[in-house]
């Protein structure tokens, strides 16, 4: 087992970044991702690395795409009100068919809003992201060490799959310490053939574009981008259950919320109710299967999240709305205490909402 | 014997501009420069939005479209992951590099960054129909400023070069025109140090050239060429705004 050091969620990401071999990091600055940044810049300059804090998030995003465009890793981070600036370069990202990986530590919003952590963008993240129809890959971790690992994760998917991956994360992910194991083996380079790298003058020139204007063309490149969804919708999901094996009553929330719903199930348990957790980790793709097969055996899903109620959509998608959602939440900042969800939990179990 | 031919850098496809747009002119003028220097191999053009959109079809380096004023954030990025062997330039109009894109400009030229930029000023929006722009006339009528440009209403248009030469940031600042020989000449010369400049890891050097629309003008190919002298120079004078390479030397002696 290899040595473990005990790290913020933030600088986790920074370092299994570094490890995963990227190289080029562009930000501007915002509460509470603020970490990323400034281990970067410290970093980068030491590894012969590129740290650059951008005039604004927007002109962030397009050094991404320059880079991108050029084959090598690349990533940016910020925080929700960030990610919104963020979201015509993530389009054009989508459009081209560029890999990148964006880390979202939320904040509570709309607006400029807070700076405690939320989850309320997650309908931006898996939905909404800006203009155009696309996807990206969304990855929720709910500890330091997952932060570090699918950082690591993200940027081999970004490359499979030529497109963005976000690391939807929250205050609590970013600011929390604990120890993290930063033992990865790194596979080669994804071959890039596609890349504006200058043509030597061996090739044809490539071309780093989303434009179409021939509405045939375009919608042929739309339905491929969506085959290669599929495919992604097919064998990349990702999720953990716990206690789900006689579970009654089924919890269900992702990243922080997925924690503090652990213990409350630790507490049912205890005084005797079956009840277990569904925690996505993908959010796009979201994980479909196990939610079905709940479906068929709990009396009620719990949705618990740091927002008015977003994932909870797709939660009665992937029930087929066979039993009950309910939603146990907090919003703009606050964090929903154990205790409220063992209510949540003992409601459902006395017969709940039906 | 060949005496005139298509520069190497130049793809041989139909330019889809209008007749007596100088985009073509200036294209050519950036392919020549390509094919003097023999840097095409490792040149990475950014196109913009605008007229010049589909540059990326024209030249045969390779070429990247940035999203609407965005490219020299974009030049930025692929700069920075080759800075030895990369050449990189943008090519954007007034819309794109003056209003959208004016703080990804002006940034640039801030850090200096080791690109080329030519800057099409035409003062107004071609390719959505020819709408008013940043650098658009006190007085000049377009479609949305139909009683012409009125600058109690809509401020006054942005001379960019001078505005860009109150920086330390860049190396070289300088407006051009191509609406005569002469002219074109001494644009191809300035292109050429353009590129140069960045070869010899001087910094950001943006040529902005003073340029024609006749379709959206609502004038003859020859008229536009006309009213550049007419108007647009009187209030975008021609010149050198900053060389600060050619400052030192003089400094220096």
């Amino acid at each position: 087992m290899s040595d473990k050091v005990l790290m913020k969620g933030n600088e986790a990401i920074a370092e299994a970044a570094i490890i995963a071999g990227c190289r080029h990091y562009f930000g501007y600055p915002i509460t509470p991702q603020t970490e990323v940044a400034a281990y970067m810049a410290k970093k980068m300059p030491k590894i012969g690395g590129t740290f650059l804090q951008a005039e604004s998030e927007i002109a962030a995003i397009n050094m991404v795409y320059g880079v991108s465009s050029t084959g090598k890793r690349v990533m940016t981070s910020s925080s929700s009100p960030g990610i919104s600036l963020k979201g015509e370069g993530i389009s054009y990202l989508a459009g081209a068919d560029l890999p990148a990986l964006l880390i979202n530590v939320q904040r509570g919003g709309p607006g400029l809003g807070g700076i405690q952590p939320s989850q309320s963008d997650y309908f931006q993240a898996t939905k909404g992201t800006a203009h155009g129809d696309f996807h990206m890959i969304v990855l929720a971790p709910c500890s330091v060490q997952e932060m570090a690992d699918l950082t690591v994760k993200g940027f081999d998917l970004a490359d499979k799959y030529r497109m963005t991956t976000m690391i939807l994360a929250d205050g609590t992910m970013g600011q929390m310490m604990e120890p993290v194991s930063l033992d990865y083996e790194i596979a080669p380079p994804v071959e890039k053939p596609w890349a504006t790298t200058g043509t030597k003058m061996e090739r044809k020139h490539n071309i780093v574009n989303s434009l179409s204007l021939v509405p045939e063309e375009l919608e042929k490149l739309n339905f491929e981008r969506y085959e290669r969804y599929k495919k992604i919708e097919e064998t990349e999901c990702m999720y953990e259950e716990y206690m789900m094996e006689d579970a009654e009553i089924c919890v269900t929330a992702f990243g922080i919320a997925a924690r503090v719903s652990k213990n409350a199930i630790n507490e049912a348990r205890k005084q005797g109710i079956k009840v277990g957790l569904i925690r996505p980790i993908t959010l796009w793709p979201f994980p479909k299967a196990p939610y079905k097969a709940a479906a068929e055996k709990v009396k009620e899903v719990i949705s618990v999240e740091l927002n008015m109620g977003q994932m909870i959509e797709d939660v009665k998608l992937a029930t087929e709305c066979k039993v009950p959602v309910t939603l146990c939440n907090r919003a703009g900042g606050m964090i929903p205490s154990p205790e409220q969800v063992l209510e949540a939990i003992k409601k459902a179990a006395k017969g709940g909402t039906k | 014997m060949v005496v005139f031919e298509k520069p190497k850098a130049l793809a041989d496809v139909q330019l889809h501009y209008c007749p007596g747009c100088t985009h073509g002119i200036v294209h050519r003028l950036v392919a020549e420069v390509i094919d003097e220097l023999g840097i095409e191999g490792r040149t990475i053009g950014i196109a913009p939005v605008g007229c010049s959109v589909m540059a990326y079809n024209y030249f045969n380096c390779d070429m990247i479209e940035a999203a609407h004023g965005r490219a020299p954030a974009v030049a930025t990025g692929v700069k920075r992951s080759d800075p030895e062997n990369n050449i990189v330039f943008t090519y954007q109009g007034d819309g794109d590099l003056a209003s959208i894109g004016m703080a990804e400009t002006v940034h640039a030229a801030a850090r200096n960054e080791n690109i080329t930029i030519i800057f099409i000023n035409n003062a107004i929006y071609g390719m959505t129909g020819g709408q008013m722009a940043p650098t658009s006339l006190p007085g000049q009528v377009t479609q949305t400023s139909p009683y012409g440009r009125d600058t109690d209403h809509c401020g006054f248009p942005i001379r960019v070069c001078e505005m860009l030469s109150t920086l330390e940031g860049p190396e070289y600042l300088e407006r051009v025109t191509v609406n005569n020989v002469k002219a074109v000449k001494n644009a191809k010369k300035a292109i050429k140090k353009a590129f140069q400049n960045q070869l010899d890891g001087k910094g950001f050097s943006l040529v902005e050239v003073v340029s024609t629309c006749p379709t959206n003008w609502g004038m003859t190919p020859k008229k536009a060429l006309e009213w550049i002298d007419e108007k647009m120079l009187p209030y975008y004078p021609l010149g050198v705004y900053k060389d600060r390479s050619a400052a030192k030397e003089e400094a220096s002696k």
